[in-house]
């Protein structure tokens, strides 16, 4: 295992229906939802519940479970007592309402590029359901973006989710992983107007969301946000697994920021596990150097290291990266999978780049992408940083229309680069990934869409007409794949044929 | 706070392998700036396309979106 292991996104879209400021988002954002639940392939047979069993989101890592008031443990029952939204979909993903946002969480993939695959089928989705929702007579049409703030101080979260193994101790994960996600950003940024969390102060940065986190460590994940977060909620075999809660990345468009942020962090992950990793790259003070970092667009600002040494935010990227090199070459040489030489390969071409001039990174990373639009029209209509018209080109890149999203354009004309093709990414809309339960949820949903009442990450719970429902508990991330149970699908009829040969009957 | 782009060299990039960057700079730059080229030229006909895209009213647009928070 290198970059390889199961993991996952979940996006909060900004939502907003223009002219209509009274609009209530959670409405809106459950009319968005209910929308995408018209599609065909899931209106048969009635929708399945989410099945809200075996989550606890105030588990804390650090192996104590919080009683704060910060968090309400019944926040999810409760939205679900409201009626917000929620949909599963047959790619295994779900599709539902937090709090006030539409939001998508990829099914489980094992590898980046199928990351990056189900994650961009997420923002068609989105575009989609949108679009159903304005055909409805009466409705004002409604605005999805994929980004992380409104520029008013509010700021909503793109996580990522990585399985570990239980055993590497907490303590390696914060020591190991604050450095390198203080300085990822200068490839996973999605490019900021505006400086401070209201974004008042006038400028560029490379992230919408360095602004936002006060602390280094915490279990939060909406005021004092930590750049580790401790939630641990494996939905999986908790002696076995941990599943990480990343909550300081941008949401991405541009497929290869997506690639290179879960792809490096997954090495970096499996260089912690393995414990091949030293302290000697500790900085002095995250929280400052994470906004340092993000507010220097020419990446040369030195932070200080906890040794003492100043070093820029690439340095840091090389020192990992060259870690990582050596430790693949040594552990794996010529055997090395493929999925991770792709990384590698990238991950040094852009740290490369990046070093030489960070512009000629235009067509791959989105804060440059979005710096270069922004410059033009500073030299071409002598523009402040406060006008209007930058803010709009910020928040306009990340309108999930392929008509009106500025980066749906800039790929229109070939000036953005992608990994995947449209075919690819429209098919992972309905079709789950192979090799996680992802594909055991989504064919159970698109097969017996009548007898699924309820799933989650972690089961499917059916009714076949038995006195009491029957749940089929999922906690292997890894079973369920095609190869495991593609032939029993193709041979079972009905969810009771099914339940019937995984029980012995 | 840094808002423009240095065009320079970071330090991060020669600090690393003096003797590899040269040979790609060598090898890699004839492409490299041809298709830096193109992009410059291509500047001007990407805002015209962009300004056709955007929505009307930028300060009214931008005044009224705002969010709740989130996770």
């Amino acid at each position: 295992m290198t970059v390889r292991r199961i993991m996952g996104t979940e996006v909060e879209y900004g939502i907003s229906v223009p002219g209509q400021a009274g609009a209530n988002p959670m409405v809106t954002s459950s009319q968005v939802v209910n929308a995408y639940g018209a599609r065909p392939e899931l209106t048969r047979g009635g929708r399945a519940r989410w099945d809200y069993e075996e989550e606890s989101p105030l588990r804390d890592a650090r192996g104590f479970t919080y009683s704060g008031a910060a968090y309400d443990p019944a926040e999810a029952l409760a939205d679900e007592d409201l009626g917000l939204a929620n949909v599963i979909l047959t790619n295994g993903a779900r599709l539902y309402v937090d709090h006030a946002h539409p939001e998508y969480s990829t099914p489980e993939v094992t590898n980046p590029m199928d990351l990056v695959r189900w994650d961009k089928a997420g923002e068609r989705v989105m575009a989609e359901a949108s679009r159903r929702a304005a055909t409805i007579p009466g409705t004002h049409p409604i605005h999805l973006y994929k980004h992380n703030t409104d520029n008013k101080g509010a700021s909503y979260g793109a996580h990522e989710n990585y399985s570990m193994r239980r055993q590497t101790p907490f303590a390696d994960i914060v020591a190991y992983l604050t450095p390198f996600f203080v300085t990822r950003q200068v490839f996973t940024g999605a490019g900021r107007v505006g400086i401070g969390q209201d974004g008042s102060q006038p400028g560029y940065q490379l992230t919408q969301r360095a602004d936002f986190f006060e602390v280094e460590v915490g279990l939060e994940t909406t005021l004092k946000r930590p750049i580790i977060n401790t939630r641990d909620e494996p939905h999986s075999d908790a002696d076995k697994y941990r599943r990480l809660h990343v909550i300081i990345g941008d949401a991405n468009l541009s497929e290869i920021s997506t690639f290179l942020k879960v792809g490096t962090t997954s090495l970096v992950l499996t260089m912690i596990e393995e414990k091949v990793l030293t302290p000697d790259l500790g900085i002095a003070d995250p929280v400052a150097e994470l906004k340092a970092v993000s507010h220097d667009t020419t990446l040369t600002h030195r932070m200080r290291l906890r040794d003492g040494r100043r070093l820029t935010a690439l340095d840091l990227q090389w020192a990992y990266f060259e870690r990582a090199k050596a430790f693949c070459d040594d552990r794996y040489g010529t055997d090395t999978d493929a999925d991770t030489v792709q990384v590698l390969e990238r991950w040094e071409a852009i740290l490369d780049k990046l070093g030489r001039d960070p512009m000629s990174a235009q067509d791959e990373l989105d804060w440059v992408a979005k710096l270069r639009l922004l410059e033009g029209y500073r030299d071409r209509e002598n523009l402040q940083w406060a006008s209007p018209k930058l803010q709009l080109i910020d928040l306009q890149y990340s309108d999930v229309r392929p008509e009106k999203g500025l980066y749906h354009r800039l790929v229109a004309r070939g000036a953005m680069q992608t990994l995947l093709t449209d075919e690819e990414t429209r098919t992972a809309m309905v079709e789950p990934p192979e090799d996680t339960r992802a594909y055991f949820r989504g064919r159970c949903l698109a097969q017996y869409p009548s007898e699924v009442v309820a799933a989650s990450w972690d089961s499917v719970i059916f009714d076949v007409g038995r006195e009491s429902l029957v749940r089929v508990p999922m906690m292997e991330p890894e079973r369920g794949t095609k190869k495991h149970v593609g032939a029993l699908f193709d041979r079972c009829p009905s969810a009771k044929d099914l339940l019937e040969a995984i029980t012995g009957g | 706070m840094a808002t423009r782009d240095s065009g320079g060299q970071s330090q991060s990039g020669k600090a690393r392998r003096d003797e590899e960057i040269e040979d790609v700079t060598t090898e890699a730059n004839p492409e490299v700036a041809e298709r830096q080229q193109e992009i410059t030229e291509d500047v001007d006909d990407l805002l015209d396309e962009i300004d056709s895209v955007l929505e009307e009213n930028a300060e009214e647009f931008v005044r009224g979106y705002v969010q709740k928070g989130g996770q």
